[in-house]
């Protein structure tokens, strides 16, 4: 197998799945670091926003980069939602007791997209894409989309949390909550802002997995695990470190089809999750450990 | 005619709840008695079943096992293999916080699904095992049912009064010192990860015989014979809804739900073909949505944990 074999076939796929992957993270390790609960409803969130957008793609006969904004946008409010309806009263409890409460909403979730969309699969477009050449390197126009996405949404959060009041207010929660609340940050303001960021990021995740591959209602459970060990390969708190963990899980999880059966690519996940709590619980970028 | 149908739908809901409150004693002792969230029962279930599966059935050709062994050492070879592949997982995550266990048993359970679906020399795949020994299978339907359910109270109680002694116990008190003031508890010296490993290891060897008890009462075992996420949550519900910490209460609420349960299924099951299977996912909903109730509203359970001793005023208000 030569080179632009190994780009083409494994690569590419890898690093596109791990942009989706790390859309996904982006939002676990906000939820994991400023509320200090690991949120195990994030992958059927993203389902819900694939399909919100399969629902405003098939209405109004949009493109699904068109529906992605609204989808986002519906995503994050249904999530701000969540959080006040389901695991606002918790807040008091031990954190354990919320990350119950989420596995329930996951279930929720999920059952509601059966209910309405079914359990069969489904796809934004019909038909087979064929990829295009650029000098030897095949790649799909979606495939660009997801990672330009993925840079934009990356470089828009950086910017957000490093030079905004808010962003330093979340990263001021995520480091001490109490002395963030005694230096007067609303709290209740910056975990509504949290789950919109990661509602919206969550949707977009479902939406370009629903866009690459197909649309599935457990497409997003499916995508926890991954979500998880980029999360904590990543450092958990840390933005960059969830993007570059989940490209490495992203390519990991492709390159492992080369020396696994393919059946057993979602415990490439599942391995480097163990792997890392075992010798780097901080992560590679020395997030922290809850 | 009427009277027998129904007494053999009466037994056969006994036996499930008889397996159900195996796996939410199980449970109790992880979450009730430790704190330890698991969130892949249905992985250990699975061990559990597929183990005594390969011990006690007849041979095969193109499979391991077909080892023909008497039910009580399938059942006993259930229970050590679901804490073996507990141990692992436990030893790299009790370190941490639960929401780590957490994540990690969902992705072992994923795992044992993925082997037991495409290990065909194994677990003979899609097809599943057959024929596997069920004790007094030889008797006529009714009597084999009744004798099958004697064995399982058997099993119930049994785990029943050996875990309420462990609870009871001086070990009982330190796990729950554990579970409630980590910090306290390392600055006695107890050794909490190793004991936060005990726990997890005696709970899924639970989860682990209940498996076995269930492939020994279907006599066979399929991947698709029980659906991960929903058993997994189900047990969830019952030692929640039951009263977590309180083992009168893991089977009781085991009880209540399984019965709200089927009912609930036989009741949707009239409906016409495309509501009933829509009916499923609305009762999925409703089991979700009553986990929420009852964290919010009562998070005790049905019958709450008993504590012995005092509770001074300010231990209360520092909790």
């Amino acid at each position: 197998m030569d080179f632009m074999e190994l780009l083409n076939f494994y690569l590419m796929p890898g690093i596109v799945l791990g942009c989706i992957y790390a859309l996904g993270a982006i939002g676990v390790t906000l939820i994991f670091s400023i509320l200090r609960y690991a949120h195990l409803a994030h992958g059927d969130l993203a389902t819900l926003g694939a399909f919100l957008a399969l629902a405003i793609v098939s209405g109004f006969g949009v493109s699904p980069l068109a529906a992605l904004p609204v989808a986002m946008i519906g995503t994050a409010v249904i999530a701000v939602f969540i959080d006040k309806a389901f695991y606002n009263h918790l807040r008091e409890r031990p954190k354990i007791v919320t990350v119950m409460a989420s596995l329930g909403i996951a279930l929720m979730i999920r059952a509601v997209i059966q209910v309405v969309w079914g359990v069969d699969s489904e796809s934004y477009v019909r038909g087979i894409v064929r990829p295009e050449n650029y000098w030897g390197l095949r790649i799909r126009d979606r495939e660009i989309y997801t990672i330009a996405f993925m840079i934009a949404v990356v470089v828009a959060l950086q910017l957000f949390l490093g030079r905004s009041k808010w962003g330093k207010a979340m990263r001021a929660m995520s480091d001490n909550p109490d002395l963030a609340l005694l230096s007067g940050i609303d709290n209740r303001k910056v975990i509504i802002l949290t789950w919109l960021i990661a509602g919206g990021l969550c949707a977009s995740a479902g939406v370009f997995l629903g866009l690459n591959t197909e649309l599935k209602s457990m497409m997003g459970w499916h995508m926890l695990l991954p979500m998880f060990a980029a999360t904590i390969l990543g450092g958990v708190g840390r933005v960059d470190g969830a993007v570059l963990g989940g490209l490495i899980v992203g390519v990991a999880e492709e390159l492992s089809v080369l020396v696994l059966p393919s059946e057993y690519k979602t415990a490439t996940a599942f391995v480097i999750l163990l792997l890392m709590l075992l010798v780097r619980p901080t992560g590679l970028l020395r997030g922290k450990v809850l | 005619m009427e009277l027998i149908g129904l007494l053999n739908y009466a037994l056969f809901m006994a036996i499930f709840i008889g397996i159900y409150a195996l796996l939410s004693l199980g449970l109790n002792i992880q979450w009730g008695g430790a704190g330890l969230f698991n969130a892949g029962i249905a992985g250990f279930f699975a061990v559990g079943a597929y183990t005594s599966a390969i011990l006690t059935s007849p041979a095969a050709d193109g499979r391991l096992g077909g080892y023909e062994m008497p039910f009580y050492v399938g059942w006993a070879g259930a229970m050590l293999a679901a804490a073996l592949i507990a141990w692992p997982i436990g030893k790299i995550c009790l370190r941490f916080r639960s929401d780590y266990l957490a994540i990690a048993t969902i992705g072992i359970a994923e795992i044992i699904r993925l082997v037991i679906k495409s290990e065909e020399a194994l677990t003979n795949s899609a097809r599943g095992i057959s024929s596997i020994e069920r004790p007094f299978g030889d008797l006529p339907y009714v009597s084999s049912q009744a004798a099958f359910l004697g064995i399982v109270l058997f099993l119930v109680i049994a785990a029943y009064f050996l875990v309420q002694r462990q609870f009871n116990a001086p070990w009982g008190r330190m796990m729950r010192a554990i579970r409630d003031n980590e910090l306290a508890a390392r600055a006695m010296g107890k050794n909490i990860e190793y004991r936060r490993l005990e726990a997890f290891i005696f709970g899924s060897a639970l989860m682990g015989l209940s498996g076995a008890v269930f492939a020994a009462f279907n006599r066979s075992i399929t991947p698709e014979a029980i659906d991960p996420m929903v058993a997994t949550f189900l047990v969830w519900i019952m030692l929640i809804l039951g009263g977590s910490g309180n083992n009168k209460g893991a089977i009781l609420g085991a009880v209540i739900v399984w019965v709200i349960w089927s009912v609930s299924e036989i009741a949707t099951d009239q409906l016409p073909h495309e509501y009933a299977v829509k009916a499923k996912y609305v009762r999925l909903f409703l089991i979700g949505l009553m986990l929420q109730l009852v964290l919010r509203f009562r998070p005790e359970g049905l019958l709450p944990e008993r504590t012995t001793g005092v509770t001074r005023p300010e231990d209360e208000k520092s909790q």
